[in-house]
């Protein structure tokens, strides 16, 4: 079997608010292999935000290993860190995070600025490309404000996309959107997994986890349950048989 | 990261909040400005201070009777009258770094022409007095020495007079006036030379021989002050001492004894006015100081205001893979454009505002590099740091702080 992907072992994470200790995370064991779509879920508070924050590098764990495509991340320094966000990862958040005043093209652009590798011309064609994928492509200069939630999640999902990385980080993608757009934004997902991507996507609702591979399921900090699931719902497919009263894409 | 990404990422910060970064600008743009124009209303009026001061000539020393300590005890009338043309005579033979000097007395009355009179006054001097005076000639001459010699009542006469009294003849030359019960035959007039930085009109003056005037209208015969002209600017001081120690033996004062006299030169006043021209400058200066800074404080409130929006933006870009080194150049970029663009419009406004007052009011300013440049680097050092400061905070977060700041 090749080497995981992600690889965590006994990651803990505590917060100090004043004299109180909170322990969000206690011992967590993961690995994720490449292609893989796995669902973190639990309840609110146990965990999974922060869990995937570490996973993301946006965070530091307070102990534990954690290699990502071969790399112990506790070695790296900030700029390194850094260059692994910029280009082995992509974070999708729940509130797209997108700049203001700021067309989904530029935005989309963004991360490209940040990889010395690629030139201006490159980079407009990628962040065009990640568009197309995303089926965004009659957007691009729009702004956010004028998008739909479901459109700034794409542009957000195309903005993860665009330095072409390892694993794809969703934090409650769906989480402000209603159940149809939930699903497009699934089939989207589920369509880059397809062609390879390795998807980590946390979530509480357990219809939207049936759209992966895997779960995890987290309770107060620590792993209580991992499932595999045999067949997972195919979002495209729901989608089709959903009265398509209107086209929102 | 390149240099031209991050231009471009700092030009479009720039640029998606325009409003932002014009409240931003408009501190510098103030600032740059007043400073400018305040320092140049007060250059401006130190360089006609000393313009006017050196027409007058720089070399020019003034004698006159009585001592001048500070809060010094009244002159009796024998110390105004202790000068006398012998020390007119001893100056010019023992001081070998005057080259000119002349006795003065002089007289107000009315000078009438015609049905015409005029208020004026009138000053007995040599004929030297015209060069230590930096008076010229417009038409006519100077008088001679005989004529000093003879009483001759004969004069020279300013513009002032020249307009107030001879409006309906061209050429006052020739003609006779009367200052007093005496007639003078106008030989000569001087050229225009304005006002004084006090406001005194320079032109309303009458010249006449001493000897004509101590005679014939005073009855006296001492000299009530001395003009005289060092050699050259550098000789000034030595022309005092000079002087002093001349006019020290012709009034047979003792070693242990103060001066019956007082010695000032054209360049002690000059110093005088630049300084207060000076003090005026840094009040100025101090002033536009206080607008710089309310400026600054304008720039760093519109920094705190932003700074939510732009922490999360800071954490987003720390996120998709921004260094903390690349976030600090893009905020240093953009609040050095931003200084620089709001700096250069200062200047201009600047310099518009500086020729607005001195076309409006009429004063006179001089816009100097210095002062351009001081504003401006100040203005730059404010700008970026009030930009900066906050942005550097931000990017030293954990990604996920900054992402969540509120
Ligand atoms: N920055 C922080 N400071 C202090 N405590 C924190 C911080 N972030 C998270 N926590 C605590 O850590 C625990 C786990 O939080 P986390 O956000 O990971 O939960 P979650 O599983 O994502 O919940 P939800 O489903 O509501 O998003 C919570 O008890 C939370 O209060
Ligand atoms: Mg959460």
């Amino acid at each position: 079997m090749s080497q995981p992907v992600i690889s965590i072992k006994g990651i803990k994470k505590d917060f100090k608010v004043g004299e109180i200790t909170v322990h969000a995370l206690r011992g967590i064991d993961l690995e994720v292999e490449e292609g893989e779509f796995i669902a973190i879920m639990g309840a609110s508070g146990s965990g999974k935000s922060t869990m995937l924050n570490v996973l993301g590098c946006l965070d530091q764990p307070t102990s534990g290993s954690y290699w990502l495509d071969g790399v112990d991340i506790g070695s790296l320094s900030k700029n390194e860190l850094a260059r692994l966000r910029n280009q082995k990862l992509g974070f999708v958040f729940q509130s797209y995070n997108l700049l203001p005043r700021t067309t989904a093209l530029e935005n989309v652009e963004l991360p490209l600025y940040y990889n010395n590798k690629i030139t201006s011309k490159d980079r407009r064609v990628k962040a065009i490309e990640a568009l197309y994928a995303v089926g965004l492509a009659d957007r691009m200069h729009h702004m956010p404000n004028q998008m739909s939630g479901g459109q700034q999640q794409r542009v957000a999902i195309a903005r993860a996309l665009v330095n072409d990385p390892r694993v794809i980080l969703a934090d409650e993608a769906t989480g402000n959107l209603d159940t149809r757009t939930s699903y497009e934004i699934m089939a989207l997902l589920q369509y880059l997994n397809e062609k390879g991507k390795t998807i980590i996507f946390v979530t509480h609702e357990h219809e939207i986890a049936r759209f992966m591979n895997r779960s995890v399921q987290f309770k107060d900090g620590l792993v209580a349950r991992k499932d595999n699931f045999e067949k997972r719902f195919l979002a495209a497919e729901l989608l089709a048989m959903m009265p398509s009263n209107q086209n929102l894409i | 990261m390149n240099y031209s990404n991050l231009l471009k990422i700092s030009m479009n910060a720039i640029l998606r909040n325009k409003f932002r970064a014009f409240l931003t600008m408009l501190g510098i743009i103030i600032g740059v400005a007043s400073v400018i124009a305040m320092l140049a209303i007060g250059q401006g009026s130190k360089q006609s201070i000393q313009d006017e001061m050196s027409e007058m000539g720089t070399n020019m020393i003034f004698i006159m009777p009585g001592d001048d300590r500070p809060g010094g005890v009244r002159m009796s009338s024998s110390e105004l009258q202790s000068m006398k043309l012998t020390d007119v005579e001893a100056i010019k033979s023992e001081c070998s770094a005057v080259s000119s000097v002349s006795p003065v007395v002089n007289s107000n009355g009315q000078a009438v022409f015609g049905n015409k009179n005029w208020p004026s006054n009138i000053y007995g001097v040599n004929n030297q007095y015209l060069e230590i005076r930096k008076y010229q000639l417009a038409s006519g001459r100077n008088f001679t020495e005989r004529e000093i010699k003879t009483y001759a009542k004969v004069c020279v006469i300013g513009r002032t007079i020249v307009e107030n009294l001879f409006s309906e003849i061209e050429n006052p030359v020739g003609q006779t006036i009367r200052f007093g019960s005496i007639p003078f035959k106008v030989i000569g007039v001087l050229t225009e030379k304005g006002e004084n930085s006090m406001g005194q009109d320079q032109d309303d003056l009458i010249l006449a021989p001493y000897t004509t005037i101590q005679k014939r209208i005073l009855s006296i015969t001492y000299i009530q002050s001395i003009f005289a002209s060092a050699a050259s600017e550098e000789l000034n001081t030595l022309a005092i001492d000079q002087i002093t120690e001349t006019l020290r033996q012709t009034h047979k004062i003792k070693s242990t004894s103060e001066d019956d006299f007082s010695v000032r030169s054209q360049s002690e006043m000059v110093q005088t006015f630049t300084a207060i021209s000076d003090i005026m400058t840094a009040l100025l200066g101090a002033i536009a100081g206080i607008s710089l800074l309310v400026g600054g404080i304008g720039i760093m409130n519109i920094m705190y205001v932003s700074v939510t929006e732009r922490t999360r933006e800071i954490g987003l870009r720390l996120a998709i893979g921004g260094r903390e080194s690349d976030i600090m150049t893009q905020f240093l970029v953009e609040s050095f454009l931003l200084s620089v663009v709001g700096g250069i419009i200062g200047i201009l406004l600047g310099l518009v505002s500086s020729q607005a007052i001195a076309s409006i009011l009429s004063w006179p300013v001089v816009v100097t590099p210095a002062s351009i440049i001081f504003a401006f680097l100040v203005c730059s050092v404010i700008g970026i740091f009030f930009g900066w400061y906050p942005a550097r905070k931000a990017a030293g977060l954990n990604p996920i702080d900054a992402l969540r700041y509120e």
